[in-house]
């Protein structure tokens, strides 16, 4: 097998910042975004990271309608 | 391993919103799902990545993202209903190396302030203009906009918005398109990523186009309000993309911002000495200097004084250069002409509003102090308004005299066959100066400051004919003597 280098992306969710609207859910490609069931401060449903498979596309980052909310992070091999 | 930041807050929001109530100050203040806070991330990482905190001034419109302000890291004023663009232009013209990006509501940019956009497209004013349009009005609760689709049900639509009684949706982009300024003009929508994607590119080429001074464009942007329209995400960005694109196809409607110049527009003027010199250039040496004031005690409150006669007899300019006098004697002074159907035949009018206090409403309509006739229909018509004690100088030549109470003195002045005796009609205004003249010294005037209205007369007179030939004057001032000398009927209280 060829040795390939894989980036890996993960993708973090503020929680106090997300206001359950789903619209990452829906634009995410890979199905790694669900609504959770806690609510936070402001009583909203805090979207949940299934915690890997992101492939750092970005598209729930600019469906958000937060600013900060969604962080996508990658993390490179030294 | 390390971690870098791949997608993440754009720089230019600030860190923290400080004005935004309650607890979490690092969200917005919109509804979940809603399309302005997938469009405030767009402009504001263009704003950061282009860095343009400094230059970048948001006009931010009356609807829910009138606190747009509370976030972005850079300049903003907010603005009265619809009037975005109005403000926009002053703070272009002001300063062009400014980067102004308006952002507007569908009611707010296509309906009270319709025109408002229209004329600044038209000007090609340097802004770029975000233009949401959610096909509602979000803010006041869901009520119909320009834009809401036929059929569509809103709280001032219940049965579904009917063509047949409100029209159909207005095409915004296609309409500024029409215009030869913009310089680019495309629809996007704020609904699923590719389409994101496409409006992020729209958002920073038209910031572009404003830093390169291009001129006017401008971004439609087909954005949800799911609170109002009662849908899910997922029925949202159905909504967008399927519904809302049959009337409002995306696309660029126009771009010619490759072959577009920049914009050169005059250099705006601060320096207040300059702006003055400009606007009052000082052509008339005075006799007096700035701290002049007469001393009459008539001039403590308002004098009103009302000039009328028929279009083409120079009432108006009578009453202008009695108003050059009086600012040239440091009074505070206001002259309203009165335009109208008047000016080609009818009675013309004018009002000047001296005092050495205040001027308030600069319309001579009620007390007025002293009354100017040059015609009959003018006697009929003011002669009411002249105040108690008040004086009448009519012109003889055609008016009837008139009856009056007995406190109010009159003057008769036969001024226009004596304008023909100096072989030019025109003159006849300065005819009446002269007998404003005797009036004024016999009523209002006093020692020096009688003496002086001649020398005033002649600086108005060097002032309001400045640039004609000099026998105009001569003969103009020719008049008012001969009008000082002739007055031929005076009577009543303060006729000494
Ligand atoms: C002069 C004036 N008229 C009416 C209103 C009430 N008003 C506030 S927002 C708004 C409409 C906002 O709709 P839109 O521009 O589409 O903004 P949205 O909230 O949908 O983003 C109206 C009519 C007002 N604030 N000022
Ligand atoms: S970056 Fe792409 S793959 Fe990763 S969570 Fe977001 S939408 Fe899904
Ligand atoms: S799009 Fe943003 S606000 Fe909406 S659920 Fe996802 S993280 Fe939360
Ligand atoms: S009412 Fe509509 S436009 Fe206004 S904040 Fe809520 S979702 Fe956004
Ligand atoms: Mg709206």
């Amino acid at each position: 097998m060829m040795e390939k280098k894989k980036k890996t992306f993960r993708c973090v969710i503020r929680s106090e910042e997300c206001k359950g609207c789903e619209r990452c859910v829906e634009a995410c490609p890979r199905g790694v975004l669900k609504m959770g069931t806690k609510l936070n401060l402001m009583s909203f449903p805090a979207v949940e990271y299934a915690g890997s498979g992101c492939i750092g596309c970005g598209g729930c980052f600019y469906s958000c309608p937060e600013p900060g909310a969604i962080t996508i992070v990658e993390e490179v091999e030294e | 391993m390390k971690e870098v930041v791949k997608f993440g807050r754009p720089s230019g929001f600030f860190e923290k919103f400080e004005r935004r109530p309650g607890p979490i100050k690092t969200n917005m203040h919109y509804c979940p799902g809603c399309g302005h806070g997938v469009l405030h991330k767009l402009i504001a990482e263009a704003i950061g990545d282009m860095g343009l905190k400094d230059k970048a001034v948001l006009v931010c419109p009356v609807g829910c993202s009138v606190f747009a302000y509370y976030y972005f890291d850079c300049h903003s004023i907010e603005c009265a209903h619809g009037r975005a663009p109005a403000v926009a232009t002053a703070i272009s013209r002001t300063d062009p190396e400014n980067v102004v990006i308006g952002y507007q509501g569908d009611g707010d940019l296509a309906s009270i302030g319709f025109n408002q956009i229209l004329q600044a497209a038209n000007r090609g004013e340097n802004m770029c203009v975000f233009f949401v349009n959610n096909a509602i009005y979000g803010m006041t609760g869901g009520q119909m906009a320009p834009t809401s689709l036929p059929g569509q049900k809103t709280q001032t639509s219940p049965c579904g918005r009917d063509v047949a009684e409100t029209g159909y949706p207005i095409k915004v982009a296609e309409m500024i398109a029409q215009f030869e300024a913009p310089v680019y003009v495309e629809r996007c929508a704020l609904s699923r990523v590719p389409n994101i994607m496409a409006a992020r590119r729209a958002v920073r080429k038209a910031i572009q186009n404003t830093v390169d001074k291009k001129g006017f464009s401008f971004v439609e942007l087909l954005s949800g309000c799911p609170v109002n329209l009662k849908m899910k995400a997922h029925e949202m960005n159905e909504f967008l993309n399927e519904k809302m694109t049959k009337f409002f196809p995306l696309g660029v409607y126009k771009d010619v911002s490759a072959e577009r110049e920049a914009i050169v527009r005059h250099t705006p003027i601060f320096e207040p000495d300059q702006v003055r010199e400009l606007l009052f250039p000082e052509e008339t040496k005075r006799a007096v200097d700035d701290n002049f004031r007469y001393t009459a005690k008539v001039f403590d409150e308002e004098r009103r004084v009302k000039i009328s006669g028929f279009g083409g007899q120079g009432v108006l300019s009578l009453g202008y250069l009695l108003a050059t006098m009086g600012k040239l004697r440091n009074f505070n002074v206001s002259w309203l002409p009165s335009y109208g159907p008047e000016m080609r035949g009818g009675t013309a009018n004018c009002s000047i509003v001296f005092s050495h206090t205040h001027v308030g409403s600069p319309q001579a309509d009620h007390n007025c102090s002293m009354l100017i006739c040059m015609n009959q229909p003018s006697v009929d018509k003011f002669l009411g308004q002249l105040g108690e004690n008040g004086v009448l100088l009519y012109d003889a030549s055609t008016i009837r005299q008139p009856e009056v109470s007995p406190d109010k003195t009159v003057y008769g002045l036969a001024a226009s066959d004596l304008a023909n005796t100096l072989g030019d009609q025109r003159v006849a205004n300065s005819v009446m100066l002269g007998g404003i003249a005797r009036l004024m010294q016999d009523c209002f005037l006093e020692g020096k400051e009688s003496e002086d209205f001649d020398l005033a007369v002649e600086e108005a007179m060097n002032e309001h004919f400045a640039g004609k030939p000099q026998k105009v004057i001569d003969l103009n001032m020719k008049a008012y003597r001969l009008g000082k000398e002739s007055v031929s009927i005076r009577f009543g209280a303060r006729v000494k």
